[in-house]
């Protein structure tokens, strides 16, 4: 069993490049930040290294981190500016009960991250529902396609971002109250 | 006293009423149902055809096939994902048919109204609704009383105009 600070320290002399921060002053547990691009090669090390062995991903979440500008444009009305969105990896190991939580950090700009599906095989609709609900890209994921709202909502348009605005219609049918 | 099936016509068993009538009380005493349940309120509708309440009753017996249904209860929230496909269903349903809309999700959008971003703020917007029966969720008592109103309805209808 091992603490969130020592998988830190051993991911830390690993991949010195690629692992950020451990975070500790955390309400709950500790977390710790990666590099982006990096978290499947990380997350396939926590999964096959001896005494580690995080076999299990509890969740997969996206966040809009609501940390951009608010800003008004040329007609008055509130956008925000910039910003981050972040995902979350809440690793369990089952043969060796220790918990391990990971983030990952995007601008909204460029939201892409790597794709765990082929470490951990929940991810699959996990990362579908992050990239419909906040519009994070998976990269090499094999089916990125909306899993909660429907197919031809429009392109671009993820209901948990906080600058998300309804569209008036869908289908001809009127969405605002 | 006898009841009417019971009584002895004079001769060989005739009964006379106005076709209107006849259809009418025909349609509203075997109101079948199209087995079909959207979110919580579905909890409901299902405990008012079971025992207790005992929706059978009234004649409203679930159907799996819109082909053979009569009414549906709209019963819960109404996405904008589902609504096309209960735009679908009504379509299939032969003349005549009628919509119960059971609770706030189905009559408004309910607890959704602001904020549902996936929610149809009303199923009125997509299909014409007969009879509405508020609450979140809406007593099976007052399913009940939504199905009654329905039938009084249908009591005043005819053949020669229907009454929409
Ligand atoms: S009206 Fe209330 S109980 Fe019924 S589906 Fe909506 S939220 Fe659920």
């Amino acid at each position: 069993m091992k603490k969130p600070e020592e998988v830190f320290e051993i991911l830390k002399n690993k991949f010195p490049e690629a692992v950020l921060e451990l975070h500790s002053e955390q309400p709950v547990e500790p977390i710790i930040t990666i590099e982006p691009l990096k978290i499947n090669e990380i997350g396939l090390f926590l999964r096959d290294e001896e005494d580690l062995e995080f076999d299990s991903l509890m969740v997969l979440s996206g966040v809009d981190d609501a940390n951009g500008e608010k800003d008004s444009d040329d007609e008055g009305t509130e956008i925000i500016k910039g910003g981050t969105l972040s995902v979350y990896y809440h690793l369990h190991s089952i043969k060796n009960k220790h918990k391990v939580t990971l983030r990952v950090s995007v601008t909204k700009d460029q939201p892409e991250v790597e794709s765990v599906e082929g470490i951990w095989k929940t991810a699959n609709w996990h990362e579908r529902e992050a990239f419909d609900m906040i519009g994070i890209k998976f990269l090499h994921h094999p089916n990125l396609t909306r899993i909660l709202m429907p197919y031809d909502w429009p392109e671009g348009s993820h209901p948990l971002r906080k600058d998300y605005k309804n569209p008036e219609f869908y289908l001809g049918m009127k969405v605002p109250y | 006293m006898k009841s009417l099936l019971d009584t002895e016509f004079s001769d060989s068993n005739i009964v006379i009423a106005k076709a209107d009538d006849l259809m009418n009380w025909a349609r509203l005493s075997s109101l079948w149902q199209l087995g079909f349940g959207l979110a919580c309120c579905a909890i409901e509708m299902m405990a008012t055809s079971a025992s207790h309440r005992d929706f059978d009753r009234f004649g409203v017996i679930p159907r799996n096939t819109p082909r053979q249904a009569d009414v549906i209860i709209i019963s819960g929230t109404v996405t904008l994902k589902m609504a096309t496909r209960i735009k679908r269903l009504y379509e299939q349903i032969p003349d005549p048919k009628y919509i119960i809309s059971m609770g706030s999700c189905a009559n408004c959008g309910g607890p959704y109204w602001e904020h549902g971003y996936h929610v149809l703020k009303g199923v009125d917007r997509v299909i014409p609704v007969d009879v509405y029966v508020p609450g979140c969720p809406p007593r099976p008592e007052a399913l009940l009383e939504g199905l009654l109103k329905l039938q009084e309805k249908i009591r005043n209808e005819s053949l020669r105009k229907r009454i929409a």
